[in-house]
């Protein structure tokens, strides 16, 4: 077992464990945003993909990380794009525009 | 700098872009603060890519930039799709989060080999399976949310054995290449079969169940991230992995307790099939119906009105004319609130963004439970395009399919109207004995027009729409 393993596996349990306790208090109204936003977040894949296609160790792994540079940024930036979108449109009473 | 310095920078750019993920959804926690999130997640999303750029071992950045490029080009009109299209944005979405995670696990795989280790060889077959699966699952359903493909489930017989045999198949592939990693074709086929069975996973699930679905691959999509984590070994990976793939659990979670079902059923029962049968024992009996002008004078002398709308709200693109209705009827001091259910849409919580968009405010948006305990004091309970979820057999009949699923109690309303096209049984075939009862009134058309005539009959004939 390497040994980067068990640390990783820490990290996992107290990153899902967190994530249950954070996300279980948001409000079900932004369920929607939730999603979009936990895909951006999830996008920071393009880290990992940025280094294989950089690293230009063969031409499969580079075509291969350029594929998914594009994939992942794409949920990223979309991602983002949406979220703030719906969460501009929801508005309390008695704050209406004129 | 010396190489090791530059890398712990990194290191720690990359710790405080996951801190700021962590605050992203934290503050998702109420409307006031939640754009606050937004910037959060994009500021530590923007750190964490910049960062990467020094990392020392990119030699060439052609193509980097390139992936970036079509990234944005295609990101942009994803991020500006309608609001009724979220659903199917979000499907792909996942697909492309698994795309990425799959081509970046196959990639480590040829990489590698032949030094890849037992345990190594593990990780990245386990994440190359649920990278494949959720990649093509996602396509399936945001096919069938567009509508691309048929929403019925298609089902046929054996198919569980069937589909569960693939998914065996790719999982003794990848015993036989942990044991012997560069075994020719092995890897690929593995690939390939798991990309079939995703396909095999969702095409049987029926449009109803797209929200829990649409939550599960949302789970999916998150522990392969988590999983490319561990292969590569970076901790940011496996954070946001983890946060991604909790809160696709938590939803699925709820999705499936909002309509009293197990996993296993979502996913292997083929809701929709099993009321056919049910349909034929129609027996006569009245309902009474309504005119626009009769449901407006009922409105108008109404206190308290609790609108439940569903996704035949949003099919007829009734939105803006509810909110008409909504404005209308608050002028005139009547109480007006909307009742969401957990399933309203086709995706979870996505009703709420359906009223946002039309300008109607969130604290006027009430959930099930609450909308439930107002129920006895509202005068008037009105349903739009929603029909299982205020069907009261869920709660009496125990043959109904439905049987047990929570739902919004519009029967204990003094009077209940429905706008519906026809007394047709809904998208899931289930008879509603709503439509019979003393206190209903049926307001047969479409709900955009009728919603409409009603605001025309509230504001005196003078409103042209």
């Amino acid at each position: 077992m390497p040994a980067g393993f068990t640390t990783n596996l820490y990290v996992f349990v107290l990153a899902a464990f967190l994530g249950f306790e954070v996300i279980k208090r948001v409000s079900p109204l932004l369920h929607t945003p939730l999603m979009s936003l936990t895909n951006a977040l999830d996008a920071v894949v393009v880290v990992a993909a940025m280094i294989i296609a950089g690293r230009h160790e063969t031409r499969l792994s580079t075509v291969l990380g350029a594929l998914a540079v594009a994939a992942a940024f794409s949920n990223m930036v979309g991602g983002f794009l949406i979220t703030d979108r719906m969460l501009r449109m929801f508005k309390i009473s008695g704050r209406k525009k004129q | 700098m010396t190489p090791l310095a530059t890398q712990q920078l990194i290191d720690f750019a990359y710790i405080a872009a996951i801190a700021l993920f962590i605050l992203a959804l934290r503050w998702l926690s109420s409307p006031a603060t939640a754009r606050h999130g937004v910037l959060a997640g994009e500021i530590g999303a923007a750190v964490a890519v910049v960062t990467t750029f020094f990392n020392p071992s990119l030699v060439q950045f052609r193509w980097i930039a390139v992936g970036l490029v079509v990234g944005a080009i295609i990101g942009v009109p994803l991020g500006l799709v309608p609001m009724t299209a979220v659903p199917q944005r979000t499907a792909m979405s996942h697909a492309f989060g698994a795309l990425a995670a799959a081509v970046i696990g196959i990639s480590e795989y040829y990489t590698r080999i032949p030094h890849v280790t037992r345990f190594e060889m593990t990780e990245i077959a386990l994440e190359v399976i649920i990278g494949s699966l959720s990649f093509t699952g996602s396509l399936i359903a945001a096919g069938k949310l567009q509508e691309l493909l048929p929403q019925r489930p298609i089902t046929y017989k054996g198919q569980n054995v069937v589909s569960l045999s693939v998914l065996g198949a790719a999982v003794v592939i990848a015993l036989i290449l942990i044991v012997r990693p560069t075994f020719p074709l092995l890897f690929p086929a593995m690939v390939v079969i798991s990309l079939v069975f995703g396909v095999m996973l969702v095409t049987p699930i029926g449009g109803a169940d797209m929200p829990t679905v649409i939550s599960l691959l949302n789970s999916y999509v998150g522990l392969s991230a988590a999983l490319l984590g561990f292969v590569l070994n970076a901790k940011v990976l496996v954070v946001a992995g983890a946060l991604d793939g909790s809160s696709g659990f938590i939803l699925s979670v709820i999705m499936c307790k909002a309509m009293n079902r197990s996993f296993t059923n979502v996913m292997f029962g083929a809701f929709g099939q099993l009321q056919v049968s049910a349909a034929g024992k129609q027996e006569e009996r009245t309902v009474r119906s309504a005119t626009p002008e009769e449901a407006a004078s009922i409105l108008a002398s109404a206190n308290s009105v609790v609108v439940v709308p569903g996704y035949g709200m949003a099919v007829a693109q009734a939105q803006h004319r509810v909110r008409e209705l909504f404005d209308i009827l608050t002028r005139r001091g009547v109480d007006v609130k909307f009742a969401i259910h957990p399933v309203a849409g086709r995706m979870p919580g996505h009703m709420n963004v359906l009223l946002a968009e039309a300008d109607i405010p969130y604290d006027k948006l009430i959930d099930m439970e609450n909308a439930n305990s107002e129920m006895p004091q509202t005068d008037v309970a009105l349903v739009i395009g929603a029909n299982d979820v205020t069907n009261p057999a869920a709660k009496t009949d125990q043959g109904s399919p439905i049987y047990g699923m929570p739902i919004i109690e519009v029967d204990n309303a003094r009077t209940v109207m429905v706008i519906k096209r026809s007394l047709n049984p809904g998208f899931a075939g289930i008879d509603n004995p709503l439509y019979y009862l003393d206190k209903t009134l049926m307001l047969f058309g479409d709900a955009k027009a009728f919603v409409g005539s009603i605001v025309r009959e509230l504001s005196g004939g003078g409103h042209e729409g």
